[in-house]
């Protein structure tokens, strides 16, 4: 098995795991939504699994995490609760922000996920200081910043970008290329044959990409690209063309509205990174055993955090002004 | 570093010493900002601090205000305290996306449970010598808008000492906004290590007849004109602001309720300000004990101008103040009574100030 892609069964196992965890809970999400008990915006990754169920084997606890609107996958994969983040979505006092930031402001600082930011390339900076910080404690720990395409058109991004090359910051650029922000395409915001990676290397640091919906064909580079800046201490910024499935904010689809082609949406659910992954595992049946236990645990760990946040209290009167300002 | 020292300071030497204790004191704090290690070091507010800490706590940064506002808040979640520094705070007006949807809101959105945001921001505001439109404002007002920033704006060197030591130790964010006009200014200040509240406004004299309140260089303003006050007999209570956000309003209301009579001198533009804030408070709660209508004391609502010749009618001098205090009191003055507090020149504060800022 581990033949062309140099990964371990457990490894791939692993993988998988983390994407089955990403789809499934994200599903959950969008079948319950009309229920109107999660009264917040949310932004599914669905499609989007790839990327951080690779680099959920690569991180530790130690290492920093920030990221965006969509950020459930990124949390996920940094093993944050889901059970205090489906806390968090529906607003109760057991969310890991005790129901003030909702799905868009996820934190679990014991994972070592420091946040996440509704407004685009908002985050960028703040994970630039968390590099700083391993910087000048000479950990050898990285700071993983998620953004998107759009986030490479905001001014912020070039000022991280400088900065952290300027610092030679441990700082991770992990930029979830997925065609559109909101309903408005690539095409429309960025020059035609320009690559965002091409691009971010003419600011001096090293830059790669990758298809992203099929993590067992990167993992070992990826991990070595990780491991290079861990080791020196440098950044890195790395683009993955990915696609989500569903509406850019909201649980359904949107193809109805036809703002992208219909082919576009075909060709990248062929190349599902989920069903992708299941497939390749389950065709030795010995495996497809694994893949049953493992998402029967994924099932599992779902029921038991939607039935978490069903049953928490929303948070108390008292509490909507704690924490304006920090007692110290 | 400031080698000399007599009890007596300026302004500016009592921020440096002050930030040369904290970094003693706090091994892991950082202090970045443009212009901080150049030749002139902040108007000499940053004097001798790479030398002493390094250039890994003490350092110059690119020209990128909102960034590098969100390294600053990433710094300190990961176990860094950060004193930034703006030699104008008008630059700094880049950076309000990472001020206001990030720092001011951290502790709040994560509910606590994010890393602490002990972040201090230090912005120079001023006046005259032409700063003109973006080089002077006094933006105060716009800072106190937000829940979850703590706006200070000190006066003497003592409080600055004080008020930059107890915002630097603070696990929420603070502005800290310093007047140049003020920098040279001189004042009592222990060599010791010392801390002031950041949400107390200061009584600098008790009195019964009327409150002043000040904000900034509006203080030595009221200074100025203190004995002219008294030879008029009016027994009047001066309140420094210090505190732009959270407001004391304790002592504010307490003293109003007392006089009955309240006059606010803003150096931020009139509406929607520090000063309506104020006489919408006292409206609210000392509404019984008016004796007068509250009165302002601030700047038009028009940009600065740049001409000598504009600014001329632009600030208020100690003379107008002086006698818009008196007409509460139905006492009019016709000749110039007080000269101004700062120079020959309105638009200059001493004749130390040789432009260009």
């Amino acid at each position: 098995m581990a033949t062309t892609t140099g990964l371990s069964l457990n490894q791939k196992l692993k993988i998988f795991e983390t994407c089955s965890l990403i789809r499934h809970v994200e599903s959950e999400i969008s079948r319950r939504y009309e229920k109107g008990k999660m009264r917040c915006p949310v932004h599914l990754s669905i499609g989007q699994e790839g990327v951080p169920a690779a680099l959920s084997l690569i991180l530790n606890p130690k290492d920093y995490a920030v990221s965006t609107h969509r950020a459930h996958a990124h949390f996920i994969s940094k093993g944050g609760s889901i059970k205090k983040m489906i806390a968090e979505i529906y607003g109760k006092s057991t969310g890991c922000s005790g129901g003030k930031g909702g799905s868009m402001h996820l934190v679990d600082k014991s994972k070592g996920f420091m946040g996440s930011s509704s407004i685009v390339g908002n985050s960028i900076p703040i994970g630039v200081g968390l590099g700083l910080a391993i910087k000048l404690k000479k950990s050898k720990n990285l700071s993983v910043i998620y953004l998107g395409d759009a986030a490479v058109e905001t001014g912020v991004f070039f000022e991280s970008i400088n900065f952290s090359v300027l610092k030679n910051l441990p700082v991770v650029f992990i930029c979830e290329n997925n065609l559109y922000s909101v309903y408005t395409s690539l095409k429309s915001r960025q020059p035609r044959n320009r690559k965002i990676y091409k691009m971010v290397k003419a600011h001096g640091l090293r830059s790669y990409f990758f298809d992203g919906s099929n993590p067992f064909s990167y993992f070992k580079k990826l991990e070595k690209i990780l491991e290079k800046s861990r080791r020196k201490s440098e950044p890195c910024f790395i683009e993955f063309s990915t696609y989500r499935y569903l509406e850019h904010c909201g649980p359904f689809n949107d193809d109805n509205l036809d703002y992208r082609p219909k082919k576009e949406l075909l060709k990248w659910k062929k190349k599902d990174p989920y069903l992708n992954l299941k497939k390749k595992l389950e065709k030795n049946n010995q495996q497809k055993n694994l893949i049953k236990k493992i998402e029967k645990k994924v099932y599992k760990i779902i029921d038991e955090s939607f039935l978490f946040a069903e049953k928490s209290n929303f948070p108390l009167k008292r509490n909507l002004a704690s924490n304006v300002y920090k007692k110290k | 570093m400031y080698t000399k020292r007599n009890n007596n300071i300026t302004f500016v030497q009592a921020i440096n010493e002050c930030i040369n204790l904290q970094m003693i004191n706090n091994k892991k704090l950082i202090s970045f900002g443009m212009g901080i290690n150049d030749p002139k070091r902040i108007f000499g507010s940053t004097k001798g601090l790479v030398e002493k800490f390094g250039p890994q706590r003490v350092f110059e940064v690119p020209t990128s205000e909102n960034a590098l506002t969100g390294i600053g808040l990433g710094l300190s979640l990961g176990g860094y305290p950060v004193l930034m520094t703006h030699q104008r705070a008008d630059f700094f007006l880049l950076a309000f996306d990472q001020l206001i949807n990030s720092i001011s809101k951290w502790n709040y959105m994560y509910d606590g449970n994010s890393g602490i945001v002990n972040v201090t921001i230090r912005l120079i505001v001023g006046r005259g010598w032409g700063q003109g439109p973006t080089h002077s404002q006094n933006l105060q007002s716009v800072f106190s808008h937000f829940p979850g920033l703590k706006v200070v704006i000190p006066t003497t060197p003592y409080d600055a000492k004080g008020l930059l030591a107890s915002s630097l130790r603070d696990p929420n964010p603070v502005i800290f906004l310093e007047h140049r006009w003020l920098h040279n200014s001189i004042g009592n200040v222990p060599s010791k290590n010392y801390f002031i509240s950041l949400e107390k406004s200061k009584i600098l004299k008790k009195g019964k007849d009327i409150t002043i309140i000040s904000t900034s260089y509006m203080t030595p303003e009221i200074k100025n004109i203190y004995k002219k006050l008294e030879y008029y007999n009016i027994n009047f209570e001066h309140i420094d602001l210090i505190c732009c956000k959270p407001l004391d309003r304790k002592t504010i209301i307490n003293s109003v309720k007392k006089t009955g009579k309240v006059v606010i001198l803003d150096t931020g533009f009139e509406s929607n300000s520090i000063s309506s804030e104020i006489v919408s408070m006292v409206n609210q709660y000392c509404f019984k004990n008016l004796k007068h209508q509250p009165v302002r004391i601030t700047i038009p609502d028009i940009p600065e101008p740049t001409s000598y010749g504009l600014t001329k009618f632009y600030y208020h001098h100690s003379h107008d103040i002086l006698k818009k205090i008196l007409s509460i009191f139905k006492i009019k003055i016709k000749n110039i009574e007080i000269k101004d507090s700062n120079s020959l020149y309105h638009d200059v504060p001493g004749e130390w100030f040789k432009g260009p800022f």
